[in-house]
């Protein structure tokens, strides 16, 4: 139980990171997929937040960005969900695998 | 063991245990509960970090907003019950291995072991601490440099910060002003994010008005003849 450090955080990081992308890709709920992403931009912002605190070049910068990767993941959950709603309201299931009306 | 660093291994442990659980269960209400520990997790970390106003709009924007929306969007959907959407178990051994090396390469990537020295938040001086994170964003955001009195950006050597102040208010800036590392580097040429900010705003309205046209209730269109 060291003191945590720079890299306490970015393994945090990683680790939400890696939750996502195994969410995103064992998830057949449309909707389990879209949490997969949430996590991935989470692991993200926790680096970007840990940068601006570690580095005093990046303290306002990290935190900015930190912003819009907020501000932008709500806007892809609005749209993702209106996709699955209409989805769902097409072919009543949200299962992925059954959205294969483009493939040749 | 001091209160913060406590603090951090329970905010961790916290974050990463929903993490995964939102990986691992099967029920979609679950994986809901589950994210909402995960990014107030996440929204504490922020906090650790001294970033309280991405903290706060972590916790407004994504617990407030974005989980209920994703909640809603799971009750609209509701399955039936001989709907199975589960994946069979050598997608799920496969899906481990896949995690375990990439978490290995991600881990090894930023372990503390390959670094001489282990990098540690700079120093910060007394009445140099941050005041407000909230009032450095704004400024960077609105690019209304040193509109505040906590013009802390300005070095000593610069002179006085604005001449056309009367005496008490540059009194006042030089108050809180130091010499600190921390204070030379933020005094460099700062960086103004008024258009990214348009951008995202005007992204964010152009969103709305697409989700609520793809999400709207389709009227059936009823031929006049089927009418009775």
């Amino acid at each position: 139980m060291t003191e945590p450090g720079l890299e306490h955080y970015l393994i945090l990081g990683a680790l939400l990171f890696t939750c996502g992308v195994v969410c995103m890709a064992t998830k057949r709920n449309a909707i389990g997929v879209l949490m997969g992403v949430e996590l991935v931009l989470n692991g993200a912002t926790v680096n970007f937040v840990a940068f601006a605190r570690y580095n005093p070049v990046f303290d306002v910068e990290g935190q900015i960005f930190a912003l819009f990767v907020i501000v932008l993941a709500a806007a892809e959950a609005a749209v993702a969900l209106a996709i699955v709603l209409n989805f769902y309201n097409n072919h009543l299931t949200v299962d992925v695998d059954t959205a294969e009306d483009l493939k040749g | 063991m001091d209160l913060g660093t406590t603090l951090f291994y329970v905010l961790a442990l916290l974050t990463g245990v929903s993490a995964v659980g939102v990986v691992v269960t099967q029920n979609i209400v679950r994986a809901a509960a589950f994210l909402l520990f995960a990014l107030a997790g996440v929204a504490g970390i922020f906090f650790h970090l001294g970033a309280d106003f991405v903290g706060a709009t972590q916790l407004l924007v994504y617990v407030g907003g974005t989980l209920v929306l994703v909640v809603f969007g799971v009750m609209l959907t509701a399955q039936g019950p001989f709907i199975n959407l589960r994946i069979s178990a050598v997608e799920w051994a496969l899906a481990a291995g896949v995690a375990l090396v990439l978490f290995g390469v991600l881990a090894i990537a930023v372990a503390p072991g390959w670094r001489t020295t282990a990098p540690q938040p700079p120093a910060v001086a007394a009445g140099d601490e941050n005041p407000a994170s909230s009032i450095v964003l704004g400024e960077a955001l609105l690019g209304v440099e040193k509109a505040t009195p906590w013009a802390r950006r300005r070095t000593t050597q610069d002179g006085p910060l604005r001449a056309d102040l009367p005496a008490e208010a540059q009194q006042l800036t030089q108050v809180t002003t130091t010499n600190t590392p921390a204070a030379t580097a933020r005094g460099r040429t700062r960086m103004v994010y008024v258009l990214p900010f348009e951008i995202v705003s005007v992204h964010l309205l152009v969103v709305l008005i697409g989700a609520a046209y793809l999400a709207r209730a389709k009227r059936r269109r009823v031929a006049p003849e089927q009418l009775p």
